[in-house]
């Protein structure tokens, strides 16, 4: 590292970005070597398992996707139409915070909200008992799993369309009150094209994050009628101990993610316009009556959504006897567990971030790959690979740690990058000519542009490890236990109120951990 | 209906973040003036208030002698044209003008010949089907022009409309605003910064320094030896005196 060129070009030795692909590969590629070294020991097993069972399993996988899209999407935009038209009014900001919220939230602690919500004991279990004349079985099956896609990614998907909304230029706004234009017309001239340019984005999003949705499924889907690949495959390794069969499942769910990022990527084409810049952000429209109700019904029934089982989460932990909760052995150790895992995982995430985007764009670019490749199918590979020639509950911390890193460092980047080539494209010539490269170039020059970025790439990465129920589930053991873990031990031998107890103390925690991100990653000083 | 209307800001007061405004004009019915002054002095917020986009905090506007107040922009007599964004971005050409017409596009057989008039006169016969990204900077803002020809609002507001064109561009442009005052004699508010500008097709200048009306009157005036100084100063190494 002692010559570098101009902004964009790789350096000379780009031997820890090197390292670092190198690394992921090793960790992707190792769990598919393991997949096809399963396959071709046993081809007859793996033949048989490509039955109605899995055909059913990938149908549904599907199915619960594309039902999840529709059901959070389509409201989505008249959320975030509604929120675009009405500026300002009381509480809109904050709105705006808490649809941030879920994203943040670990999938479990918002599957333990809805249960404790609708579950067989929850809050409505009475209403709905006398409502059907009979006992309330729980929102379990699909519906559960709806609901909760819904919870998730209903305000994920109205945020991303309020911001698509916000790049519509204030001058057009300023022009169709000019012009006379309806409610109507706005939306078809103005709005519409806005979101369906957006509208391929946001819903592969969301349709990628459901069939990919492991945590979800296994805590809410209630049984094999709802089961998902993920699902299956877990359930192969863990229970049935099929391994031929987790295999086959695997592949599919590989190929399945592979055949919908491919189609994202065919129809994701942008509409891209000419550029326009806001001038402010004001808005110069009146809404009619009617359409104020509309709106605000909009509003409310989203904020009754995202609202309803986060206030649950808190009443419910907060009914649970949280001192005793705290004290327990078990959650003392699934807390150190979860921290020294979460921090390593997150070190290495930042690590593999700044190694790769030293390194160029290029290799930054090609390492997004892994964001394709869930982490259950990473783990049932090293879990079929390793069963044979190593205890496979015994390398638990290993896996998740490097699993998570691998899935946390997309997000990393993204935090690191676009500050790396700023400062790379201001730096780069001016350090050439005064030689300054290496070591003193990364303490003196690279470092303090990065620390800020770094600081959000390492506690985001921290929030998602913590939050975590992906490889744990599947190498967790009575040795190595997480706090997600622990908490879906709990919510399975139906001791609710500890359950209660341990989803609110993890859902404050990441959140806590995703806020100080947040706030490292705004107030970087430029 | 087509030739123009007065425009008055009787006492006109209105408050933005931490600036005030005091606006009190009149703009002669039929004529083109200049409204100038230093960023921030309250240029924009002017055509705002006439256009409706903002309200007065108090004071009147005036248009044609009819107060203003709680009248929408669309139902304004005025067109203004930005200096940017005038155009939707997916909508071809003859559609962006047709908004002119009718606000839902539906169009009948006069006004889809008014529209290809008005894009004919605007010098874009032929270019009915491009989008605005398929045409240069200087032919979006004929194009929005022609949209105000469809329109016939006897007020056009201008803001800056030409700032980001050529310096040949912008002539072009200004001839083109020139021949349609002295066809249609609307009443034009023409925001700039450029002094030659003014010269060429104003009649009247409006001056405005720190949310005030600073001084006003004929251009000829403003641009001979009895320029006001605070003028003047604004207008500074480009001497009025060639």
């Amino acid at each position: 590292m002692t010559t570098r060129s101009t902004a964009g070009a790789a350096p000379a030795t780009p031997l820890p970005g090197l390292a670092a692909l190198g690394f992921v590969g090793l960790v992707v590629g190792g769990a598919f070597a393991g997949l096809i070294a399963e396959g071709a020991r046993d081809p007859q097993g793996a033949a048989a398992a490509l039955d109605g069972y899995m055909l059913r399993v990938a149908g549904f996988t599907l199915f619960q996707a594309a039902a999840s899209t529709v059901l959070s999407v389509v409201p989505a935009i008249a959320v975030a139409r509604a929120l675009s038209r009405h500026p300002r009014f009381f509480g809109r900001s904050l709105i705006l915070k808490l649809f941030a919220v879920p994203l943040a939230l670990p999938a479990i602690v918002a599957a333990m909200g809805i249960l404790s919500l609708f579950g067989r004991a929850g809050w409505f279990a009475a209403a709905f008992s006398a409502m059907t004349g009979g006992t309330w079985p729980g929102i379990y099956g699909l519906s559960g799993i709806l609901l909760a896609h819904v919870f998730f990614n209903l305000p994920l998907a109205a945020r991303l369309f309020a911001e698509a909304l916000e790049t519509v230029p204030a001058d057009q706004w300023r022009l169709s009150s000019q012009l006379g234009m309806r409610a109507g017309i706005v939306f078809r001239l103005i709005e519409w094209p806005v979101l369906r340019a957006a509208l391929p984005g946001v819903a592969g999003l969301v349709f990628m994050l459901c069939v990919t949705s492991f945590t979800i499924v296994l805590t809410l889907g209630g049984g094999p009628a709802a089961s998902t690949l993920e699902v299956a495959i877990y359930q192969a390794l863990r229970f049935d101990f099929d391994p031929a069969r987790a295999v086959v499942l695997t592949l599919a769910q590989v190929a399945l993610t592979l055949i919908v990022v491919a189609f994202l990527v065919r129809i994701g084409a942008n509409l891209s316009g000419d550029a326009n810049l806001a001038v402010t952000n004001r808005r110069y429209m009146a809404a009619s009556g009617s359409e104020r109700v509309f709106d605000g019904f909009c509003i409310a029934a989203a904020l009754l959504l995202v609202a309803g089982p986060m206030a649950a989460i808190v009443a419910a932990g907060l009914e649970a006897d949280l001192w005793r909760l705290v004290r327990e052995a078990s959650f003392l150790r699934a807390t150190a567990t979860s921290l020294v895992l979460a921090t390593a995982s997150a070190t290495l995430a930042a690590a593999l971030a700044w190694s790769l985007t030293a390194a160029g764009r290029r290799l930054a670019g090609s390492a997004s790959f892994v964001l394709v490749v869930p982490p259950i199918v990473i783990g049932a590979g090293w879990f079929v690979l390793l069963r044979t020639v190593a205890d496979v509950f015994a390398i638990a911390p290993a896996m998740v740690v490097a699993v998570n890193a691998i899935m946390a460092m997309p997000f990393a980047l993204r935090a690191i990058r676009p500050a790396h080539d700023a400062a790379a494209a201001r730096h780069d010539r001016l350090c050439a000519a005064l030689g300054i490269g290496g070591w003193n170039r990364l303490r003196l020059i690279d470092w303090p542009a990065l620390r800020r970025p770094l600081a959000t790439a390492l506690t985001f990465a921290a929030a998602l490890s913590l939050g975590d129920l992906g490889v744990i589930a599947l190498f967790g053991s009575d040795t190595v236990k997480t706090l997600p873990y622990l908490l879906y031990e709990r919510m399975g031998s139906y001791r609710t109120a500890d359950a209660a107890g341990l989803a609110l103390l993890l859902g404050a925690f990441c959140l806590l951990l995703i806020l100080a991100a947040d706030r490292l990653g705004r107030t970087e000083d430029t | 209906m087509r030739t123009g209307l007065s425009v008055t800001l009787e006492k006109v007061t209105f408050r933005y973040g931490e600036t005030a405004f005091f606006l009190d004009a009149g703009f002669e019915p039929g004529a083109v003036t200049a409204v100038m002054g230093p960023s921030g002095s309250g240029k924009t917020t002017l055509l705002n208030l006439v256009a409706g986009f903002e309200d007065p905090g108090s004071g009147r506007v005036l248009i044609g002698g009819e107060d203003m107040a709680g009248r929408a922009p669309a139902e304004r007599p005025v067109s203004m044209i930005f200096q940017e964004n005038n155009l939707f971005g997916h909508l071809t050409v003859a559609m962006n003008v047709g908004l002119g017409r009718s606000p839902s596009l539906k169009l009948d057989m006069r006004d889809r010949e008014a529209v290809t008039a008005a894009i004919a006169r605007v010098g874009l016969a032929g270019k009915e089907k491009r989008l605005p990204r398929e045409l240069s900077g200087g032919e979006r803002q004929r194009v929005a022009i022609a949209r105000v020809l469809v329109r016939e609002r006897p007020v056009l507001l201008l803001d800056e409309p030409f700032a980001a064109l050529g310096p040949a561009l912008r002539a072009d442009m200004l001839g083109l605003i020139g021949e349609l005052h002295a066809e249609r004699a609307m009443t034009v508010l023409f925001v700039t910064h450029h002094p030659e500008d003014a010269r060429r097709i104003a009649q009247n200048v409006v001056f405005l320094s720190d949310g005030r009306v600073e001084s006003s009157g004929k251009a000829a005036d403003f641009f001979g030896n009895s320029a006001p100084r605070a003028f003047r100063d604004y207008v500074g190494g480009t001497s009025p005196a060639r």
